[in-house]
This record gives structure tokens, C-alpha cells and sequence, in this order.
């Protein structure tokens, strides 16, 4: 699984750090997105497939 | 028994989301997504944000590329609506005379925006729920203009912010002392009134009852304490309406919506999500109907594990942003009747902090502006209805 994220599309809202707090984070200074692991291994995928479509912004592009 | 052919009314956010998690979840039914625009999904929320202001432009609000959308291998009917329901039959009508058969039914109809009796075919006026609102309304908006916005909800106060960054002029109605009173309390609210002021926007107290005119042109508006309030355009964001007249004939209960039990299920095989959809909810006793963007993607989730045979529940915190000028506004929970408020980190003063609200002693909602990960270690108190005397903890200062 490799995951691609879009940082100008991106809102702030982090559900995506809610559902896969392993995988993503939040910048301080305004909630952006930041992808800390972009090849999660298999036990995070569930999590992250999740995040993808909470995602209001949908930022999160995950290729399979 | 997986249904062999899913019907999705409704090409929005919940209507995609719905489809999107019945493939992932492995759904190999024929999908067919019924769509009245003719845009494929794209996203509403920046429209009176960052779409209006003309920062995002139209292929970012596109919820998905082409490419991952034929993916899905569904049917696409865009440009047609649904005019009525046979359950007997499971037969949606389509406004061409066709029909579609169903064996899982989808609907994700969303609303529309209330409109005042009698202004219709008014130029310069305007309401905002479509790309094409947003595309008419930027037209018209030129610097020194006067843009008159009736309805002081988060639409409204966007949109102010929004046309006060092109240069337009601009004065916000709203029915509470500050806009977003109602929703946010005095504090808040009162705070984001004084950012509109010193950005220039005009605030008014007052609701709109008319729309002034002169040659068919918007030339103000008259509010219900009878003063005339002068303009070029208007926009009214008094409201929204659930569509469900194509619904009226199919014996689904409709209320404020489709009513639907706290799966999303309005009848065996009917499920509806999204702005539409009033599902019932558990701590609230009743149905409830959330215009939340975040909410619209757990509908999507929810349901399609429900047409699967394996519901899930709902994340039972609500979640809503808004942009306005260089602020964001973060809400979890439900502000909204609180009787309790404490700033946890920042101040008002600062226009950056985190707060708690509280009703019945409980903890009821979070709220941030410019604050997003503190705010986010304060969502837990809302997901558990903390009691207030927990958020004396939670305050750093204390």
C-alpha cells in the first residue's frame, strides 16, 4: 500500500490522525496534514483506507 | 444475500462515499449512480470558501479524478433527477419516464437552499449550494460592489468573508446580535463579529423579509423591522431543504427528511445519507438531521456495510469547520443550547484557542480557532460527555 497526500487540499479537520494515528500527523502551526509513514505495512491498511474516506477534503489518495 | 443491483440517488459526497466503501468492502453488485447536475462529485464546502474566493479552482473541487471514479465500474446518470419512488415495484422513476430497478436503494438527494416567496427570476440575487450558484455569484462580484447577505449561518458568513477579500462591499444580516450566535454563544460568535467589522463588513441584527428592485435588478433588501438595507446583489443563506418531494408517494416516513432508524435504514432495502437523511440518534432520543460534510462520509461507510449485512455504528462526534478570512473555526460536538463555556488553551483576544461547552453538566462540544491539535486531544471529552467538573483538568492554568 503506498499513500499519496494532498497538503493544499487538505483542511485540518484530522479524522485522518483519528483513524490512523500511526500513518499521519498534523503540523502545529495550522493542522495540515503530514504523511509519517507513506508504505504502511499491511496491518495498517484497514485504518487507512478509513482515513481515505473520512477525509471531508479528500486528500488522501491510497494505491493499492 | 448481497443485493445484485444498488441504486444510489444522489451524486454528492454521501452518494460517492456510499458507493466508494461498498467497493472496498468487496460489493461486486451493478451500481448505478443517479446524478440531477451534471458535474461529476464535487466537493460543497469550499464553495463560499475557498472556490468563491478563487484560491481553489475547479478541478480541486473534484472529489475524486476521472480516473478513480470509472474505477468503481458504476453507472453514471448525471443530469437526471429522480421525480418518484416504487417500493412495491423497487423502481426509482427518473423525470424521462425511465425507470431503475433496485435491490439496494441509496438515497442521497441532499438539499437545497430556502428562497424567499416571489423572488424568483430576480437578477442579482442568489443562494449558494451548487457550483453553478458560486460560479454566478463570483461573476457578479466586483470590487466596490455591494454584496447584501441575508442569514448570518456559516454559508453567510463565509461568503462575507469571502467577497470581503475580493473588494467587494458588504453587509451581513443575521437574525442574532452576532452571526453564528446562535450556534456558537455570545463569546465566539462575538469574536468573529469583530473580525468581520474590522475587515470592513457591515453588520446588521434583522431578517430579511424582501428583496427590493428596480428593472428586475436587485436594488436591496427590506427586513422585517422595516428598514431598507441598499445593495447590487444579494445572497440569502436563510436555510436549506431536505429533497424528498420525489419521496411524497412512497410511503417512506418524511420529517424535516427520511427518517431513518441509527443505521440509516428508512425501510427494508431503503437506506438514506448525507444532508437528507435524518437518522435516528441514540443519546438525542430522536432523529436528527446533520448538513455536515464529515458526517455525509461515515453516512456513506455506515450504510454500505449495512447493505452488506455487517452495520457498524456511527463516530458518535460530529464534526464541522469553517474558513473565514485567515481563521478556521474547528467544531466537535454540539455547541449549540450549551449553558456552560471555558477557554482551555490561547484566549479569544488572541483569536486562537481551544474551549469546552457544556449542557447538563456535561461536556457537550469542543471549538477552535487556529488551534488544531490541541483541539484535537479535547474531542475525547466530548466522545465520552465528560462531566463539567473534568475540564478544570484540562485547563493548563488551573
Amino acid at each position: 500500500m503506498k499513500i499519496e497526500i494532498d497538503q493544499l487540499k487538505c483542511v485540518g479537520a484530522g479524522q485522518c490522525v483519528m483513524a490512523a494515528e500511526d500513518v499521519f500527523d498534523q503540523r502545529d502551526e495550522d493542522g495540515i496534514v503530514v504523511l509519517l509513514e507513506a508504505e504502511p505495512d499491511d496491518s495498517h491498511a484497514p485504518d487507512v483506507r478509513t482515513a481515505a474516506a473520512l477525509c471531508p477534503a479528500a486528500a488522501i489518495t491510497v494505491h493499492e | 444475500m448481497s443485493p445484485q443491483d444498488v441504486v444510489v440517488v444522489g451524486a454528492g459526497a454521501a452518494g460517492l462515499g456510499t458507493v466508494e466503501a461498498l467497493r472496498r468492502e468487496g460489493c461486486t453488485a451493478r451500481v448505478t449512480i443517479i446524478g440531477d447536475e451534471n458535474d461529476l462529485p464535487y466537493d460543497r464546502p469550499p464553495l463560499s470558501k475557498g472556490y468563491l474566493s478563487g484560491a481553489w479552482d475547479e478541478a480541486r473541487l473534484q472529489l475524486r479524478p476521472r480516473e478513480t471514479l470509472a474505477e468503481l465500474g458504476a453507472t453514471w446518470k448525471l443530469g437526471h433527477s429522480a421525480v418518484s419512488l416504487d417500493r412495491e415495484a423497487r423502481e426509482v422513476r427518473l423525470e424521462d419516464g425511465s425507470t431503475v430497478h433496485y435491490d439496494a436503494l441509496v438515497i442521497a438527494t441532499g438539499v437545497r437552499s430556502r428562497r424567499l416567496p416571489g423572488t424568483e427570476g430576480i437578477s442579482g440575487l442568489h443562494t449558494m449550494r451548487t457550483r453553478a450558484d458560486a460560479d454566478r455569484l463570483r461573476e457578479e462580484m466586483r470590487s466596490g460592489a455591494r454584496l447584501l447577505v441575508g442569514g448570518g449561518g456559516f454559508l453567510g458568513s463565509e461568503t462575507a468573508a469571502s467577497a470581503r477579500t475580493l473588494g467587494c462591499e458588504v453587509t451581513l444580516i443575521s437574525r442574532r446580535p452576532a452571526p453564528l450566535g446562535d450556534v456558537l454563544g455570545d463569546e465566539v460568535a462575538g469574536m468573529l463579529a469583530a473580525l468581520h467589522r474590522e475587515r470592513g463588513v457591515d453588520l446588521e441584527q434583522g431578517s430579511v423579509d424582501a428583496v427590493t428592485t428596480a428593472d428586475g435588478h436587485v436594488t436591496g433588501v427590506r427586513l422585517a423591522d422595516g428598514r431598507e438595507l441598499p445593495g447590487d446583489m444579494a445572497l440569502l443563506a436563510i436555510g436549506s431543504i431536505p429533497n424528498v418531494e420525489w419521496l411524497r408517494d412512497s410511503g417512506l416516513t418524511l420529517d424535516d427528511g427520511v427518517v431513518c432508524d441509527a443505521s440509516g435504514l428508512a425501510a427494508p432495502g431503503v437506506w438514506a445519507v448525507g444532508d437528507v437523511a435524518a437518522w435516528h440518534d441514540p443519546g438525542a432520543e430522536r432523529p436528527v438531521r446533520l448538513e455536515h460534510r464529515t458526517r455525509a462520509s461515515e453516512h456513506g461507510i455506515s450504510v454500505a456495510r449495512s447493505i452488506l449485512g455487517a452495520g457498524g455504528p456511527l463516530p458518535s462526534v460530529p464534526y464541522v469547520w469553517s474558513d473565514q478570512y485567515e481563521y478556521t473555526v474547528q467544531i466537535h460536538g454540539s455547541p449549540r443550547g450549551a449553558d456552560r463555556f471555558a477557554i482551555i488553551d490561547g484566549s479569544l483576544e488572541e483569536r486562537g484557542f481551544t474551549a469546552v461547552y457544556g449542557r447538563d453538566d456535561r461536556v457537550c462540544a469542543a471549538v477552535g480557532v487556529n488551534m488544531v491539535r490541541p483541539l484535537r486531544a479535547l474531542r475525547r471529552l466530548v466522545a465520552q460527555r465528560a462531566p463539567w467538573e473534568a475540564v478544570a483538568a484540562a485547563q493548563p492554568q488551573l
